[in-house]
């Protein structure tokens, strides 16, 4: 089971927006980017996320489980978000 | 009223739109609001404090009419502008293929035809100066970096090599223009003007056509002093008559339609004035005009309404003006807003 | 149970200076949900992806347009259809009921319009190859034969003498316009003073018979001046024969090569931005055409050979999504089924793509390839487009000149191209090719069979 650690004073806005304080950079996430994000930063799992977010969208599993891989990647080459 | 204004880009490569605003506020019967129409969201102009009332961010030139209109139309449903001043070169294009549909929302704007943006476009400004008699230095125009090889049989380097926009690089062998081309085509597009490099004091002149062939006013201008990237950071007027001549002679034979800088050398071989460039829009330097005693943006404004200017007949000989940096200071949630809506 | 919330996939983009370009809550890419009423989905249902589509109606107005457009500024207009373009069968047949010529540049072309039904007298036969064979057939049949070069000018005085025949003949003139670059490959030089020299040759033979002058001063021109200049030279000719021979020419042809809305890769602002109209073009070459005077009868007839123009806007290129990837640089790519074999013209327009389908408000630069396993199967290298998924349909637009000319077979097959009709119908123009259609023409040596 993989669990992802968001570094700690990241902050995000309802709008969707973050600030990196320790490198000054700025993102915009969209709205399915910020829920996943929050999620994240509560400490859930890939799975608890994916199950979560099948409820809520009409969605089907392959393709969440493939969007889901592509935008962890995404956080984790921009520093968002460290694997353990 | 409101009047909405481009080029908040108050930059180290400055846009006009800020010195613009300035002009019209600088008029004691100036009473309208202002709008900001921004490309950026770190464009100066939205961080100065009491300058606009509003910005809104609006699409690149290069997305398309469509995407320019809609966001227009968007912004008008909210804000019932009544001018549209664009101080860019780069979205005259456009907002001259879209005067009419603006017209039709209420907007008005003062520009120059499609036709005249044309004839000031660098690439055709030497046909227009040989046929009007005005002294201009002789150029080529390149498509391909393999053409730079003809430099030598045109003329000797030093060579100016210029971008149909912006840009200009001054080069002494078929390298350095080899990198300036590569440079300048990667960024404006082709073709690339090359450019006989004249030696000589640069002067500017910024005046104001009324699309009938009157000039409204010119005010002429030496730079005092010049940045790496070419731009005057202190400049004092002057008065030449023969400079000021010439510049009604373009603006009445193109009979232009809106503002215009000119800019001239003065060849310390001949002694003539050979105009370099015809930019289609006020320069950024544009707020020593009012200061020098002719609002020409403000006039400009009052031709947009279609209200009668009168001409201006003189100006101080003499006034300075000096360009600062000033540090402007906010917090993240302003970055956060302009962001994420668009729009502050 | 309540409905679920639209999915829009989640994205995350870093905000860098001068790429913070977005507005709130609307997308710059809007979906190409229909073509002339016709919904993209069902196209491609019935005939498959990629697919060409063509929209006769699109191309019909195009043309009346553009005659209505230079008829007012001048009487006497005929438009000859530039095959080169776009010669398949039910596109020339639209031009010419429209009332165009043909203008064909080899002899294949020549039988194409041919077989279309057009006669000898009503093809413009151009281009620098033209055989022996060619020319005999031309000549017999009346057509209108632009010289292109001298040796071309001696081989119809041969032939003519040789079989008794007289021909019809143009020349064609190139000159420099201002433009760069100069297009002096084509036709006899203007400046130099060959264009004169042929025309004084033509007139003292008694088997040519000189009825127009033709000029093509470039393509995707972006100056109408350009074919002011032109106009005034080729009139400057017509006046010399006037004057000298007393020559009343039938026709000047200031050939093609008005921009398209196609924005060229290079270049900064969109092409409807900055390309001339063809108001522009008209009024441009009309004053020029003033400088002729003569009775209405006297009067040279203005024939335009505009290709480009009148059809990119009518050709679409529908294309499915067939992955998604990320690229090693963090660039999104997007692969479609359409690759740059059958959409020559990626090599040099930003082409305009939309989805067909509503899709998200995000957008990221996305480099979009085709399906071809070779590097240089590019359609756009960086474009601002939102997250489409597999399968999803695309529109391409602006492909309706010189793709289905210049498209090869290769790695893929050319696939059918449909033609929407006025009345909203959908007729198949074209087949797909097959392996069979591909192989009808290979011959295998015996030695190499059944190894």
């Amino acid at each position: 089971m993989k669990t992802f650690i968001v570094p700690e004073n990241i902050a995000i806005s309802d709008s969707g927006f973050i600030f990196l304080p320790s490198t000054g950079e700025t993102f915009t996430l969209n709205e399915l980017g910020k829920q996943i994000f929050k999620l994240l930063q509560a400490k859930k799992t890939i799975e608890e996320i994916s199950s979560e977010i099948l409820k809520e969208y009409d969605i089907d599993t392959l393709t969440l489980e493939r969007d889901i891989e592509d935008f962890i990647l995404r956080l984790k080459s921009l520093n968002l978000v460290t694997q353990v | 009223m409101k009047i909405a204004i481009t080029g908040l880009n108050a930059t180290d490569n400055p846009g006009p739109g800020v010195p613009v605003i300035r002009s019209l506020r600088h008029s004691k019967e100036f009473d309208g609001e202002i709008i900001g129409f921004i490309y950026d969201v770190l464009e100066p102009g939205i961080y100065m404090e009491n300058l606009t009332r509003k910005n809104y961010l609006i699409p690149y030139p290069s997305s398309g009419l469509e995407n320019l209109y809609e966001r227009l139309a968007y912004i008008q449903q909210q804000e019932k502008i009544d001018v549209i001043i664009p101080t860019l070169d780069s979205e005259l294009f456009g907002f001259v293929k879209l005067e009419d549909k603006l017209k039709e929302l209420g907007i008005k704007m003062f520009l120059p035809s499609f036709e005249q943006l044309n004839i000031r476009a660098k690439d055709k400004l030497f046909d227009f100066c040989t046929d009007n008699n005005i002294y201009v230095p002789k150029n080529i125009l390149v498509s391909s970096v393999l053409d730079l090889h003809k430099i030598p049989e045109e003329f000797d380097y030093p060579v100016v090599v210029k971008g149909i926009f912006y840009d200009a690089y001054i080069v002494n062998n078929l390298e350095e223009a080899k990198t300036a081309f590569l440079k300048i085509s990667s960024k404006w597009g082709l073709p690339i003007i090359v450019q006989e490099f004249l030696k000589g004091d640069e002067f500017n002149v910024v005046a104001l056509g009324d699309g009938t062939g009157m000039t409204v006013g010119a005010v002429a201008m030496r730079k005092l002093y010049i940045t790496d990237k070419g731009k005057g950071w202190a400049g004092i007027t002057i008065f030449d008559n023969n400079l000021i001549e010439i510049s009604k002679k373009v603006i009445e034979s193109i009979k232009w339609r809106s503002g215009m800088e000119l800019e001239f050398i003065k060849s310390s071989e001949t002694g003539q004035y050979y105009l370099l460039e015809i930019n289609p829009r006020f320069p950024a330097w544009v707020y020593l005009a009012p200061n020098a005693g002719q609002n020409l943006p403000y006039a400009l404004l009052q031709l947009a309404l279609g209200k009668k200017v009168e001409q201006f007949d003189k100006y101080n000989v003499g006034t300075i003006f000096v360009r600062s940096s000033w540090d402007l200071f906010t917090d993240i949630s302003v970055l956060e807003k302009i962001t994420t809506k668009g729009e502050i | 149970m309540s409905a679920k919330k639209i999915y829009e996939r989640p994205i995350v983009t870093k905000n860098q200076a001068g790429f913070m370009n977005k507005f709130g809550s609307s997308s710059l890419v809007k979906p190409k949900v229909e073509i002339d009423g016709v919904l993209v989905k069902d196209l491609v249902q019935k005939w498959g992806s990629p697919l060409f589509v063509i929209s006769e109606k699109q191309i019909r107005s195009n043309q009346r347009n553009a005659l209505r457009i230079f008829k007012s500024r001048y009487p006497k207009v005929q438009f000859a259809w530039s095959y080169k373009t776009n010669y398949l069968k039910a596109v020339c047949a639209v031009f010419h009921s429209e009332g165009s010529w043909a203008e064909v540049v080899s002899e294949f072309e020549y039988q194409k319009a041919r077989r279309l039904g057009i006669s000898g007298e009503n093809i413009i036969f151009n281009g620098p190859d033209k055989s022996e064979n060619a020319l005999l057939t031309a000549i017999k049949e009346n057509a209108k034969i632009h010289i292109d070069h001298y040796d071309e000018l001696y081989k119809l005085l041969e032939i003519t003498e040789a079989n008794n025949l007289k021909a019809n003949v143009a020349i064609r003139v190139n000159m420099d316009v201002g433009v760069y670059p100069k297009w002096d490959r084509f036709g006899f030089n203007y400046e130099n003073g060959e264009a004169w020299q042929a025309l004084k040759r033509i007139v003292i033979s008694k088997n040519l018979n000189l009825i127009g002058l033709h000029t093509h001063i470039g393509t995707y021109m972006m100056s109408a001046d350009a074919y002011k200049i032109a106009t005034n030279k080729l009139v400057d000719l017509a006046k010399g024969l006037k004057n000298n021979f007393n020559i009343n020419l039938e026709y000047i042809d200031l050939g093609g090569g008005f921009a398209s809305h196609n924005t060229l890769l290079g270049q900064y602002l969109p092409a409807e931005e900055v390309v001339p109209s063809m108001d522009q073009f008209a009024d441009a070459i009309s004053s020029g055409l003033i400088e002729l005077s003569g009775s209405l009868d006297e009067l040279p007839t203005l024939v335009l050979e505009t290709g480009r123009a009148l059809i990119d806007d009518a050709g679409y290129l529908i294309s499915k999504v067939i992955a998604n990837k990320r690229l090693s640089t963090g660039k999104r790519a997007v692969i479609i089924d359409a690759g740059v074999n059958i959409l020559f013209t990626s090599f040099w327009y930003k082409h305009k793509i939309h989805p067909a389908n509503e899709t998200g408000v995000h957008t990221e630069d996305t480099a979009i390839y085709g399906p071809l396993c070779m590097n240089i199967d590019c359609i756009r290298d960086s474009i601002i487009f939102p997250n489409v998924k597999k399968d999803d349909l695309l529109v391409i637009d602006y492909v309706g000149a010189y793709n289905v000319t210049q498209w090869m077979q290769f790695i893929t097959m050319r696939p059918n191209v449909v033609m929407i009709m006025q009345d909203g119908t959908v007729e198949l123009i074209r087949k797909s090719e097959d392996i069979d259609y591909i192989e009808q023409l290979e011959i295998l040596p015996s030695s190499l069979k059944n190894r």
